[in-house]
Parts: C-alpha cells; sequence; structure tokens
C-alpha cells in the first residue's frame, strides 16, 4: 500500500499538473461544487420566485441572466439548478461505479460460473438501448429525481464491471496476493484490502466521465418531459422551458446549455486527464 | 474458427431468455394502464366500456401469463397487436419506421468512423500539440452539448435565418413528383442536420478511442524497430501502426449499435423524423406495452447481431483467434 | 390541431351571444393582381401526432379526428352559429313529445368509392357503437336509443325511452359505410388506414408519422372545395412546427400565447400570416377532493378561490389572451348565467373565511395552522402541459401569501389518471374539461358519477342539483333547460367544488395566401371548403 502512495505522489499529481485541459476542468468542477454548496450566498432572489409583472425580461442589472416565463430570476435558477444536476450527476455516477466495482471484484476474483453468469448479465444489459430503457422506466413509474438517479445508475454500471473484472483478474495472479492466501486471509479481507484499492483507478475515471454522462441524460429526459419536474430547476429543464424562445428569449436557452456545455466538459477534461495520468502504457 | 461461431451462437439462447425476461417485466411493473389513455377523461364513456377494453387487449389475465403468451408468439415472429386505437401489428409498425432509423443511424455511423479516424490519428500523430489540444477540446464539446439544444441553433440559424437547409421532415411536399437525382437530393438535404448533430456528438468517445489505440501501438517495440530500420515516418505510422491501431475499433462499432438507435429519441423528435426513437416514445407515453416490448426487443436483438459480426470480424482479423490460438 | 377542422360534434364548442371573436388585423395585399377565387393549391396544416386510425369510432385521439373531420359526414353538424342543422341529413324532425326523431337524408350522396348513401348506412353505423364487441369510447349516447328504423332508403327514424336533450347532437357521428364494413371485424377493416367517406375530402396517402394528403373531393354535396389539396404533416416538437411555420413550410397551426403576444408581431410575419384568435370551448380548474377533511369545509373552497387572482393568471400564463372563469358552462353560452357573481380576489376575505373556519393561528413559517396541524396540501397536475404547470405555480405563490402551503405535483397522464384520480387518491387536481355545446353535464357532476374510474371524481353530491341535471337533459324545451343550468350555476358559485380558473382563446394563424377565412362562435374552420388561395398566389 505504501507504494500506492508514492506513485501517486511522484508520477500520479504530476502527471495530472502537467495536463492543463484536466487541471482547468478540475478548476471548473470545483468551482461549480462551490456554487452548488454555497447557493443560498450567491443569489439575490429566490429560485421559484414568481414574477408575472416581469415576465421574460432580458438580463439586466438587477436580472443578470434576465427572467422566465414566470418571471422568476434565471441567475437563480441555474445556480440552484446546479445543486440539482450535480446531485443528480454525483448519486447516478455513484450507484453505477459502486454496483460495477463490486460486481466487477466479484467476478473477476471468484471466475467460474459466478463470472459467467455475471459477465452475461453484463452482456445482456448492454444489449439494451440505454436511453430507451431510461425513458420507458422513468415514465413508467414517475420522473422524480430519485427514480432518475437510480434508474440511470442502474443501467451504466456494465462498463465500470468489465474494467474492474479485468483489472481483478490481473492482480489476481500477482504474487502478493498469493502470499496473502497463504497466510489465511479471508477472500472479503484480500478483496477489499488488496485488490480494491489497485482495481480503484478505472472506477474513478468511470465515476468522472458517468457524472457528465448523468447530467446530459438528465437533460434530454427533460427535453421529453420526464426529466427533474418543475417547479425544481435543473440545467435541464431550464434548457427546456427556453426551447420556444430561442428566438426572442435567448437568454432563457443560452445559459442553461452553456452551463451543461462547461461543466460536461470539465469532467470530461478531468477524468480523460486523471486516465492519461494512471495509465502506465503512455510513456512521457 | 467453427467451433469459436458455433459457441458464440449458443451463448445467444440465454442472452435472449434474459432480455425478454427484463424487457417483459419492466413493462409491466408500472402503474397505469393503455386503457386509461384512450379513456382519458372523455365524458361519454362507460365503465364498461374500459372493462370491455381491457377484455380485448387481454390485460384481465395474469401476468406469467400474458408472458407465456408473449414469448410465444414472439418465437413465431408474432410480435402481436399494438394497443393503440389502430390495433395494428406492431411488426408493421416497426417495419414502416426501422429501414429510416436504421438508414440514417448508418450513415450517422459511417460519418462518425470517417471522421473520427482521421481526426485520432492526427491527435495521435501531434500528440500534446495544439492541434492535439484543439481538437481534444472540439471533440468534447461534440459531448457535451445538449442535443436538442444544438439542433435546435442549427435549425434557426440555417433553417429560419438562412434559409439554407429544410428544418424538418424527410421530403419537401410534392417531391413525389422529383426525378430520381433531385428525389435523393433532397432528402440528403433534409438528412444533413441530423445527422450532423448525431455525429458530431458521437465523436468524442470514438476519436479518443483511436488516439489512445494509435499512442499504445506507437509505443510498442515493433514500430520503434521499423523507425530503427529508417522507414519514412508516413510509413511506419500509415503501413505499420494503423492497420494494428484500427483493429481494436471493429468492437467500438459493434457497440455503438444501441447508443445510435436509443439517441435517436431526441432528435428524431426534434427534426420530425418518424423512426423507431419517435414510435417508441410515443408508445411509451400511450402505454403501448405491445409495441414497447417490440422495439426494444428489436433493438437488443439488433445489438447481439451486430457485436456478433463484430466480434467474428475481429477474430477473422487476429490471427490469434483465426488460428484457434483461441483468446477467448 | 382542431383550428381548421370541419366543425366535429363530439367534444365542440357551444353557442356565442357575446362576440367575442375578434381577428387581428391583416394588412390587405397589394391588389395588382386578381384575388378571385380559383381552384387548386395546398393547405398544411401542422399536428403535433400522427393520427392512430382513421375510423372516428375507433379514435380517441384529436389528430385522429382532425383527419377524419375532413374525410366523413355525420348526419347534422353545428354551423357557424352553433347551430344544429343538417348535414348528411336534408332536414330532421323531432315529434312534439321529445320522444322521436326523424332524419330525412340526403339523396344522391355518394361515397369516395362511388357507392350510394343511404340508410342502410345510418343502420349500421348505430349498430356497430352500440355492438358490446366494438372498442368504442362513444357508445354512451346510443344506449339511450330505443328503437331505430329506415322505413326506406331515404328515411332513418330513431326513438328514445325518455326525451334526451343531447340526442340530436350526439348524430353528429360519423357515418361508416355499411357496404364496406358490413358482416367484418371493423377493428381489422382496411379504412383505419385508407378511409372511405363521404366528406369534402378524399383520402390519398398516408406516409406513417410523415404526412396525410387528402384530395378535394369534386363530388361533394356542398360543391367543390376550393383548395386542392389538404395535407397534415406530423411535427412531434412545437419549437420546431413554430420555425416551420416562419420558413414558410407549413400554412397553419395554433399558437401559444406567447408565440401570439411576442413572436408574431414584426411586420414581416403579419405580412404572411393572420392571426385569428377567439374563446375556445374549454376551462381549466382546480378542482377539491370533497371527501377529503380539509375541502369538507365550503368556506375553505371560497377562501381559496378568494386567494387566487384569476386576473393575474391570465396576465401572466395566457398574456391577458383569455377570460375568467366562473362557472362549469364559459361566458357567453346560451346557458351562462350573467347573473351569478364571481368570488372576487380578496386576500382579506380569504384570511376570514379561514379563520372562520378555524384556521386562525400562524406557526413560524407562516402556515396557518388548526389544533397544531399546518395548512398544507398538494396540487396534482399532469405532465406536459406547460400552461397548467405555470398556473399551478402561480397559485402555489398567491397561497403561501394567505398562509397556506402548497405542494406541487406533476403526474404523468396515464398514471395520473389510474392511481389518483380514479382511486380519488389526490387531495387538488388541475385539469381542464373541454365543453360539449350542449351544457347537458350529468356525467361530471350528478351524484351516481362518484364511483371509481367515473367523471365526478371530486366526488360532488348535491340532492338540488342532481335534481335539476336530469331535468336539463330530459327536456327539449329551451327555457326549462336554461332555467336548470341557471339554478345550477348558483349553486356552483356558492359551493365552489372546483376553483374555476379561465376559458383561454384558441389562437390559430393562417397563412395569408389562403381567402375567405372567417371567424365565427364556431371558430375558423366551419367554412373551410370555401377558403380558396388566387391564382397567382397559389404555391403548391
Amino acid at each position: 500500500m505504501i507504494g500506492q502512495y508514492s506513485y501517486f505522489r511522484a508520477v500520479f499529481w504530476p502527471r495530472l499538473a502537467r495536463n492543463r485541459f484536466a487541471v482547468a476542468g478540475a478548476i471548473v468542477v470545483l468551482l461549480m461544487l462551490a456554487v452548488a454548496l454555497l447557493a443560498p450566498l450567491i443569489v439575490h432572489f429566490g429560485p421559484n420566485e414568481i414574477n408575472a409583472r416581469a415576465v421574460l425580461d432580458p438580463p439586466s442589472l438587477r436580472h443578470w441572466f434576465g427572467t422566465d416565463d414566470l418571471g422568476r430570476d434565471v441567475f437563480s435558477r441555474i445556480v440552484y439548478g446546479a445543486r440539482i444536476s450535480l446531485l443528480v450527476g454525483f448519486v447516478a455516477a455513484g450507484i453505477a461505479v459502486l454496483i460495477g466495482t463490486v460486481l466487477g471484484l466479484v467476478a473477476g476474483f471468484y471466475g467460474g460460473w459466478i463470472d459467467n453468469i455475471l459477465m452475461r448479465v453484463v452482456d445482456i444489459m448492454f444489449c439494451f438501448p440505454t436511453f430507451f430503457l431510461i425513458l420507458a422506466v422513468i415514465t413508467f413509474l414517475r420522473p422524480s429525481i430519485w427514480y432518475i438517479m437510480i434508474v440511470i445508475g442502474l443501467t451504466g454500471w456494465m462498463g465500470v464491471a468489465r474494467l474492474v473484472r479485468a483489472e481483478t483478474l490481473s492482480i489476481r495472479e500477482m504474487d502478493y496476493i498469493m502470499a496473502a492466501r497463504c497466510i489465511g486471509c479471508s477472500d472479503r479481507r484480500i478483496i477489499f484490502r488488496h485488490i480494491l484499492p489497485n482495481a480503484v483507478s478505472p472506477a474513478l475515471v468511470a465515476a468522472t466521465l458517468g457524472i457528465a454522462g448523468a447530467i446530459l441524460t438528465e437533460s434530454a429526459l427533460s427535453f421529453l418531459g420526464i426529466g427533474v419536474q418543475p417547479p425544481t430547476p435543473s440545467w435541464g429543464n431550464i434548457l427546456t422551458s427556453g426551447k420556444d424562445y430561442i428566438e426572442f428569449a435567448w437568454w432563457l436557452s443560452l445559459f442553461p446549455g452553456l452551463a451543461i456545455l462547461i461543466t460536461v466538459l470539465a469532467y470530461n477534461l478531468l477524468g480523460e486527464g486523471v486516465r492519461d495520468a494512471l495509465d502506465p502504457r503512455i510513456k512521457r | 474458427m467453427t467451433r469459436y461461431l458455433m459457441k458464440r451462437i449458443l451463448m445467444l439462447i440465454p442472452l435472449m431468455v434474459g432480455i425478454t425476461l427484463i424487457t417483459f417485466s419492466v413493462v409491466h411493473l408500472a402503474p397505469g394502464e393503455p386503457v386509461e389513455m384512450q379513456m382519458a377523461m372523455n365524458p361519454k364513456v362507460g365503465k364498461e366500456a374500459r372493462e370491455r377494453l381491457r377484455k380485448f387487449y387481454g390485460l384481465d389475465k395474469p401476468l406469467a401469463e400474458q408472458y407465456v403468451t408473449w414469448v410465444g408468439k414472439l418465437a413465431r415472429l408474432d410480435l402481436g397487436r399494438s394497443f393503440s386505437s389502430d390495433n395494428r401489428p406492431v411488426r408493421d409498425k416497426i417495419a414502416e419506421r426501422l429501414p429510416i432509423t436504421l438508414a440514417l443511424n448508418i450513415i450517422a455511423l459511417v460519418m462518425e468512423f470517417g471522421l473520427a479516424i482521421p481526426i485520432g490519428i492526427l491527435a495521435a500523430t501531434h500528440r500534446d500539440t495544439w492541434l492535439d489540444k484543439g481538437i481534444t477540446v472540439f471533440v468534447f464539446v461534440g459531448f457535451a452539448v445538449p442535443t436538442f439544444w444544438l439542433a435546435l441553433l442549427l435549425m434557426y440559424l440555417f433553417g429560419v435565418k438562412l434559409n439554407w437547409l429544410p428544418i424538418s421532415g424527410l421530403h419537401t411536399l410534392g417531391s413525389d413528383s422529383y426525378g430520381l437525382l433531385r428525389y435523393v437530393g433532397d432528402m440528403a438535404k433534409h438528412l444533413c442536420m441530423p445527422i450532423m448533430v448525431a455525429s458530431f456528438g458521437s465523436l468524442a468517445g470514438l476519436s479518443r478511442y483511436m488516439r489512445s489505440s494509435m499512442l499504445n501501438v506507437i509505443g510498442q517495440d515493433y514500430i520503434t524497430t521499423a523507425r530503427a530500420k529508417g522507414l519514412s515516418e508516413r510509413v511506419v505510422i500509415y503501413k505499420h501502426a494503423l492497420r494494428n491501431a484500427l483493429l481494436p475499433l471493429i468492437t467500438q462499432a459493434g457497440l455503438a449499435i444501441p447508443g445510435l438507435i436509443g439517441g435517436s429519441v431526441i432528435f428524431e423528435t426534434i427534426y420530425a423524423i418518424p423512426g423507431m426513437g419517435q414510435l417508441f416514445y410515443q408508445a411509451v407515453m400511450a402505454r403501448d406495452y405491445p409495441v414497447v416490448m417490440g422495439i426494444v426487443i428489436i433493438g437488443a436483438l439488433l445489438t447481439l447481431i451486430g457485436n456478433l459480426v463484430a466480434d467474428v470480424c475481429y477474430a477473422l482479423a487476429d490471427p490469434r483467434i483465426r488460428e484457434g490460438r483461441g483468446v477467448q | 390541431m382542431n383550428t381548421v377542422r370541419r366543425f366535429r360534434l363530439l367534444f365542440p364548442a357551444l353557442f356565442l351571444f357575446v362576440s367575442a371573436c375578434t381577428q387581428a388585423p391583416a394588412p390587405p395585399r397589394s391588389g395588382a393582381h386578381d384575388v378571385k377565387p380559383a381552384y387548386g393549391d395546398a393547405l398544411v396544416e401542422g399536428t403535433i401526432s400522427d393520427a392512430s386510425t382513421l375510423i372516428p369510432l375507433l379514435a380517441t385521439d384529436s389528430s385522429s379526428h382532425a383527419v377524419a373531420g375532413q374525410i366523413y359526414n355525420g348526419l347534422v353538424k353545428y354551423d357557424k352559429n352553433l347551430k344544429i342543422i343538417g348535414d348528411l341529413a336534408q332536414s330532421f324532425d323531432i315529434s312534439p313529445d321529445g320522444l322521436t326523431i326523424t332524419f330525412h337524408l340526403r339523396r344522391g350522396v355518394k361515397w369516395h368509392d362511388g357507392a350510394p348513401f343511404t340508410s342502410r348506412d345510418v343502420l349500421y353505423t348505430y349498430h356497430v357503437v352500440i355492438d358490446p364487441k366494438t372498442p368504442t369510447a362513444y357508445a354512451e349516447d346510443f344506449k339511450q336509443v330505443k328503437g331505430i328504423a329506415a322505413p326506406d332508403d331515404y328515411t332513418v327514424r330513431v326513438t328514445y325511452g325518455a326525451p334526451f336533450a343531447p340526442a340530436l347532437a350526439s348524430w353528429g357521428t360519423a357515418i361508416l359505410p355499411a357496404h364496406l364494413l358490413e358482416g367484418k371485424d371493423i377493428t381489422k377493416s382496411p379504412l383505419a388506414r385508407t378511409p372511405i367517406g363521404t366528406g369534402p375530402y378524399r383520402f390519398k396517402e398516408w406516409v406513417a408519422g410523415q404526412k396525410i394528403v387528402l384530395e378535394s373531393n369534386h363530388d361533394y354535396f356542398e360543391g367543390r372545395p376550393w383548395i386542392d389539396r389538404y395535407i397534415f404533416r406530423i411535427i412531434p416538437d412545437t419549437s420546431t412546427m413554430y420555425m416551420e411555420l416562419k420558413a414558410g413550410a407549413l400554412d397553419t397551426m395554433p399558437l401559444t400565447p406567447v408565440q401570439y403576444a411576442r413572436q408574431t408581431t414584426g411586420t414581416r410575419f403579419t405580412s404572411l400570416f393572420n392571426k385569428y384568435r377567439y374563446p375556445s370551448s374549454s376551462y381549466v380548474y382546480m378542482g377539491y377532493n370533497l371527501r377529503h377533511p380539509l375541502f369538507r369545509d365550503k368556506r375553505i373552497r371560497q377562501a381559496l378561490t378568494a386567494a387566487i387572482d384569476k386576473d393575474e393568471l391570465i396576465h401572466g400564463v395566457l398574456f391577458g389572451m383569455g377570460q375568467k372563469a366562473v362557472g362549469p358552462i364559459p361566458p357567453g353560452r346560451w346557458a351562462y348565467n350573467p347573473n351569478v357573481k364571481d368570488i372576487a380576489y380578496d386576500p382579506k376575505h380569504a384570511a376570514e373565511l379561514l379563520a372562520q373556519a378555524g384556521w386562525r393561528e400562524k406557526n413560524s413559517d407562516g402556515i396557518l395552522t388548526k389544533d397544531g396541524k399546518p395548512f398544507s396540501f398538494t396540487i396534482l397536475t399532469n405532465q406536459g402541459n406547460q400552461q397548467r404547470l405555470l398556473t399551478a405555480q402561480i397559485i402555489q405563490q398567491r397561497l403561501r401569501y394567505v398562509g397556506i402551503d402548497v405542494k406541487i405535483r406533476i403526474v404523468e397522464w396515464a398514471t395520473f389518471l389510474k392511481e389518483f384520480v380514479d382511486k380519488g387518491n389526490f387531495e387538488v387536481v388541475m385539469l381542464g374539461w373541454t365543453t360539449t355545446p350542449d351544457p347537458d353535464m350529468y356525467d361530471v357532476w350528478h351524484s351516481s358519477k362518484t364511483n371509481p374510474g367515473e367523471l365526478n371524481f371530486v366526488g360532488f353530491k348535491n340532492a338540488e342539483v342532481d335534481r335539476l341535471l336530469v331535468e336539463g337533459r330530459s327536456t327539449f324545451d329551451m327555457e326549462k333547460r336554461k332555467k336548470a343550468y341557471f339554478r345550477i350555476q348558483e349553486i356552483m358559485a356558492d359551493e365552489q367544488p372546483y376553483t374555476f380558473l379561465y376559458v383561454p382563446d384558441a389562437l390559430p394563424v393562417v397563412s395569408a395566401r389562403i381567402r375567405g377565412v372567417e371567424t365565427a362562435p364556431a371558430g375558423i374552420g366551419y367554412n373551410q371548403i370555401k377558403w380558396y388561395v388566387p391564382k397567382a398566389e397559389q404555391v403548391y
């Protein structure tokens, strides 16, 4: 384990820090997190504060990003929307990574019929057009934010499972695992203490990319009317509510659109950077 | 090779069973029934009318029985009849829409590969230069921009403001009387924007894959050897490295299938293209179970076949598998 | 979607005495060329969803009815003033006791395939509607029929057990061709995809998910329509549809209030399109679950109405394009009682009423409490209706001012009906009713219609209203009916089983090249066969 830490300090961090895109991505990611956490301190209006006399006002000093079709402050809604959109991203990706990692570890470590069955389940799940599945399940249940997160998570774990399994397979054969076995460590201990820390890097990258994917999926669901439901603001539903006014109330779609674009881009660049920094094959 | 193929085909059976089970349960675990949609708040509908419809569609039977009936029919390639008021065979409904979606997606897929491969190679060979960085940002922007927003912006720009391209649909009204060339040209114009949007969005995954695959190959010993032999950089890259870097892309093509079909809901809706995505969305909203199940099953089947073909191609291309020194 | 369709009798509008129709003035085009009526050209209408079946009896969606309405006729129809007149029936008489209606059919009418239209078709249509094996939603009115007979090819006589006021209107249902359907399973008939009717347009082609093309019927009994083709283009996204309109690829579509008020005002737009505006035949309401303890007290329902600013809703949601709804019958209808006073917006009055009902204390959040419990409820509405959602959000804020905590929950339509409305599992719903031309509203308000799955889902029970509803539907005497419905509206205004919110305006837009479009109480679609495009301006 100690070897791991020094690897991180000696190779990983310097590599990541040299990647300007990854650093920029990380900054945006942290910034958005700060915005989400500090939302009430940033805005002057409540996100659901309606003003029927100030409908669709263009951006001004009072309303930086203008107002929407109920006279609500778009800036406030986007700031609060960050909370919801990031929450969707984190929880959905978290679920996917958790399931994927556990199943990947189990399949890779035990092998045999367990591996066989689990990998067939992965194959089956991979066959479904994911978005169709999400669309159907959320419509049939109901478009609550929890269902959205869970369903996106449940349909996104297969890639992680494969990666972790592959990693586990190679680690399993290493000498130190053999050694651990010989001294009588339990399976659980071997899996969680010895294999997991080493197999975690693909999961980490998958999590970063998964967050970005979930934010996009939520916005697509919002477009179809089954994303996070108003009045709760999410970037997806703010953008959707602005789509009918692209021509004359551009502020209503431009700002949420950019918020999604920049955030998803940041997570992707960060994820890419982490992957490159972790990849021993890429020589610098 | 034959053994490998047989094994792969046999393995399809449990996969198919799993797929039908998941499909059926997804659809039937939900509250709400198709009958409700049709009777929706119509002051002139009686209670017996609802019961009449429930019976008509077989919704009064137990779930297990409904599943067995459905799978039994499925085995005979009968997808049942739609719950919507036209009551048409699901097969017909899908058959009239599948070609459009497939055609569109295949063109988009070809575009995507056609762009992603050179872009990926460029990025790899110019690694860490401004070109590489520019490409990285470009492809990720394509991935990160919400599809429907980009679609609407392009529509407004090219359709309304500049009036260069038709906004939606597949044909101009009256195109039936055009000559073949003009007819095809008209259709191509209509498909411009949707294909642009679809391929831009999926460029990132593939081009990055290509880039890392290429980098990986370039780092191998035999490339160093080739360089050492004094071969020109061009020959090294395009003759030796490229062929091997392209190999893993075959699997990527297989994996791309479900995403293409699933992702089409958004741009089919926005561009008024009557494909599977639109049909699926409408069927979901109307609780038209047979259509929902039919599309999911067909989507899964196509993927299954796509993956099989990709794997077989891979096996044919990779001598280690071709000659039975199995990697599997 | 229903802007330019010929008048249908399934869920149509009513008599409008107040001339509430306004037309946005269109600048007359330069009159250099001939603007005489001419045959030719096409009318392209945008529709949000594809039709499902073109046998109207089996269709339940408005898209199917919009198309089928051009292809088929009923025995009767509404004229531009929403008076019932003959359609396939040349004339009709009602016996003095109100029990028998005799229809005298037009002679010489031909189905689109050339076969003659006769009383046999009417009998077939009746029998297939009431056949329990037919999966139709429209059997209810015809179950009141006691007997039907056709003394000859051009006479149909229908008898009822008791006088039934909505009977005449029910015969506006589309008559189907017996010679193509008799003895066959209607659910599997090819007519669903290739219909044959008697209407002004005949079916030409249907490209699933793209378009439905109709061609004018040169032998139409009211004369050949001027416009040669009627094309429905299916465009599922509203933003796309609007852009298609602007780009000139659509001739007509319904506008949203924002589009009407803010986006279609430039001279470029108004020189290419005419906008029309008239009250729609629907109203939006907030319905209280009267079984719920919170809403049993009528003072509370009155207080909620007093706390809602209907003008604000009309201003904010409809951009002023609508009017306040006071009761179940929209203003302007013959059965509308103009003397009923609406509960005015008055938060103080609302607070007093709430105090009388025991809601006096406010907790630390400023929410009214009674016996320690806060006044809180959920408004349930269906997903996919932006107007209702906006309305609910404004109401949420208004009620917060008087100390009521409102939550909003949006549920997808099928679940909404099955899990909540049918089971009475809701506190407050926000919905809309499309009002029928006939004021009969027995199904919505009678106490016998409160079972699960029936339409009086709020559980309204009032003995006097029950009696008046029966009275109103079992006579053809207009004065008697009027008296009954006037009284019902007085009771509703006091009881407030719903808070009746507003009647939105219909806002269709039609390309300026199409002439002859006129607004009337019936909307703009009633004279569609008279619309034309001058020769010089034809584009298709």
